[in-house]
């Protein structure tokens, strides 16, 4: 509802919104200056869907949680009658800790299905995802199976998920991000059951625009690198914000990189016309 | 809006739709692909592009009714406008250095098979293409191939047309004539991709297949078409959708692709009554 707002907003300031254009491949950011634009926001968005390479992650009913929203949320799937089909889950278990890890839960949930559950590696204090969400997560039931670490995921003979196979962890040492490092216990194996799992691992940036743009500098990770609070990257004119930028993050720090980059564009231009 | 300047029907169930799509005419080249959406509460399709001119300002599609979407792609014709068309999504197929390439297609993966063989041929390599369908009333592009073709071979599994047997009998016999390949091309159903591959490892041929999962955004992002390629993860949407046919896990995407077949007989079912009714 905000974010929607949020582009009615710009609709009615007179920005046009062009769909269907995936820059990169129908034009590239050069193109976009020959065609006369002085200035390019590159706001491209959360990229591949991380997995665990665990085995039984092609089965039927594995799915990355950026998948399983994509279809409920964007396409409609949770409309009766939409011609976008998503599975009619009734054990249902997601994978991570993040923001995103909430939403696929809340969603599975909110489509019905009668038991779903939160596998993290870490402890409840160390999940990654802001606090309002683990407890309206925690407030619609998800049931969170924290110092949980999946090993495979099994199939039926139809060859549609039935389960996912786990080894609890304990928490050891800091590792180089500070948090305490998951260790598996020994001889912990045990069995969820379940008939959908959603990854939400993280993703990584896109790489259509990066690939495609000659002189944009990205990180080792493939984030776009950006100097100082306004999105500037290396390229002269373009500039950039959000997930392509920071890798997975929330859609409020995504809109506040977009409306600092706004002002230094303006700025930027107007220096331009006035030399 | 993506307006539909010609169709026609190429046989039953196969039908051709030249789209209005200047920019994506401009960068098309073959093995890339498209999603459609017909109207804007449908599915989000991907098609292989099976054709463009980039003159006219035109992208070709040939698509087989075979569901709910694709009836309701029919539904529309000359004139009508498709609500949402995006591309050239996919890499390009690779067509550097080839000399001699045999094209294998099957049943509608003709379609896109057709305009790798044009490239292959306007870059001046020898091309033999292997064509085949169920039956002859199937038949598309053989014109098309033929003109593109040093050797062109027609299989039918019944043999009402060209000759009875399946496209690998007839491949075998080229190689066995003598024909060397730099590279073998094969597109159409996975059975068939697979079949083609496990004899040009006999033979030791590279070979490369054009992937068609499931897919949803088309742009790296849902990560719903993966396959495992040579026991890796891998996006058919940004890191194909050409792959190397002999690392493929053809089983597993032929799993993979059954995901949603009861719903989709369920949708095929209520598009079939929805349009009884309109008539």
């Amino acid at each position: 509802m905000i974010v929607q707002k949020e582009i009615d907003n710009l609709k009615a300031i007179g920005v046009d919104i062009e769909t269907n254009m995936v820059i990169g491949k129908i034009l590239t950011i050069d193109e976009l200056f020959e065609m006369g634009y002085e200035a390019v926001f590159i706001g491209s968005g959360a990229g591949l869907p991380r997995f665990m390479n665990i085995p039984g992650e092609s089965l039927k009913g594995v799915y990355s949680a950026n998948e399983y929203l994509t279809r409920i949320n964007l396409m409609k799937a949770y409309k009766k009658g939409s011609k976008t089909p998503i599975s009619r889950s009734k054990k249902v278990a997601v994978v991570g800790g993040g923001n995103v890890a909430m939403d696929a839960a809340r969603s599975a949930m909110r489509m019905g299905a009668d038991e779903v559950y939160i596998v993290y590696r870490r402890g409840m204090e160390e999940l990654p995802a802001r606090r309002e969400e683990v407890e309206h997560a925690v407030e619609e039931g998800i049931v969170f199976k924290t110092l949980t670490n999946p090993v495979e995921i099994t199939g039926n003979e139809n060859g549609e998920v039935c389960g996912m196979k786990c080894v609890e962890m304990e928490l050891g040492e800091p590792d180089a991000s500070g948090r305490r490092r998951p260790i598996v216990k020994e001889n912990s194996g045990f069995t969820i059951e379940a008939d959908t799992v959603i990854m939400a691992l993280g993703t990584s940036p896109n790489p259509l625009i990066r690939s495609t743009t000659p002189g944009l500098s990205a990180d080792k990770r493939g984030c776009i690198v950006t100097e100082g609070d306004f999105g500037k990257t290396s390229r002269e004119g373009v500039y950039a914000g959000g997930d392509a930028v920071t890798g997975a993050a929330t859609v409020i720090l995504a809109m506040g990189a977009g409306k600092a980059a706004a002002k230094a564009i303006d700025e930027y231009i107007r220096n331009k016309t006035t030399e | 809006m993506y307006r539909i300047v010609k169709k026609k029907i190429l046989n039953p169930t196969v039908s051709l739709m030249e789209i209005e799509a200047p920019l994506i005419a401009k960068k098309a080249e073959p093995g890339q692909f498209i999603i459609f959406r017909a109207k804007e509460d449908s599915e989000r399709v991907p098609l292989t592009i099976a054709d463009f001119d980039r003159e006219k300002g035109t992208v070709t599609i040939i698509y087989q009714i075979v569901g709910g979407s694709t009836m309701e792609l029919d539904t529309l014709g000359e004139g009508d406008c498709l609500h949402d068309f995006v591309g050239p999504l996919g890499r390009p197929s690779e067509t550097d250095g080839l000399k001699k390439v045999a094209v294998i297609g099957g049943g509608v993966g003709c379609a896109i098979a057709y305009p790798i063989a044009k490239k292959l041929s306007s870059l001046g390599c020898e091309v033999h293409s292997v064509v085949g369908f169920r039956n002859k009333d199937l038949v598309i592009l053989e014109d098309e191939f033929r003109s593109v073709s040093n050797e062109l071979r027609i299989m039918t599994d019944d043999g009402s047309y060209g000759t009875k047997g399946l496209v690998t009998n007839a491949l075998e016999e080229l190689i066995k004539e003598g024909n060397s390949y730099d590279e073998v091309i094969a597109i159409g159903p996975l059975i068939m991709m697979k079949f083609v591959c496990l004899l040009t490892k006999k033979y030791d041929i590279k070979t490369v297949v054009s992937m068609n999962p499931i897919m949803i955004d088309g742009t790296g992002m849902c990560g719903g078409c993966r396959l495992t390629v040579g026991g890796e993860t891998k996006f058919a949407c940004v890191d194909g959708p050409d792959f190397d046919g002999h690392l493929v896990d053809f089983d597993e995407a032929m799993h993979r692709g059954t995901m949603y077949r009861d719903f989709e007989a369920h949708a095929r079912e209520e598009s079939c009554n929805l349009l009884k009714k309109e008539n």
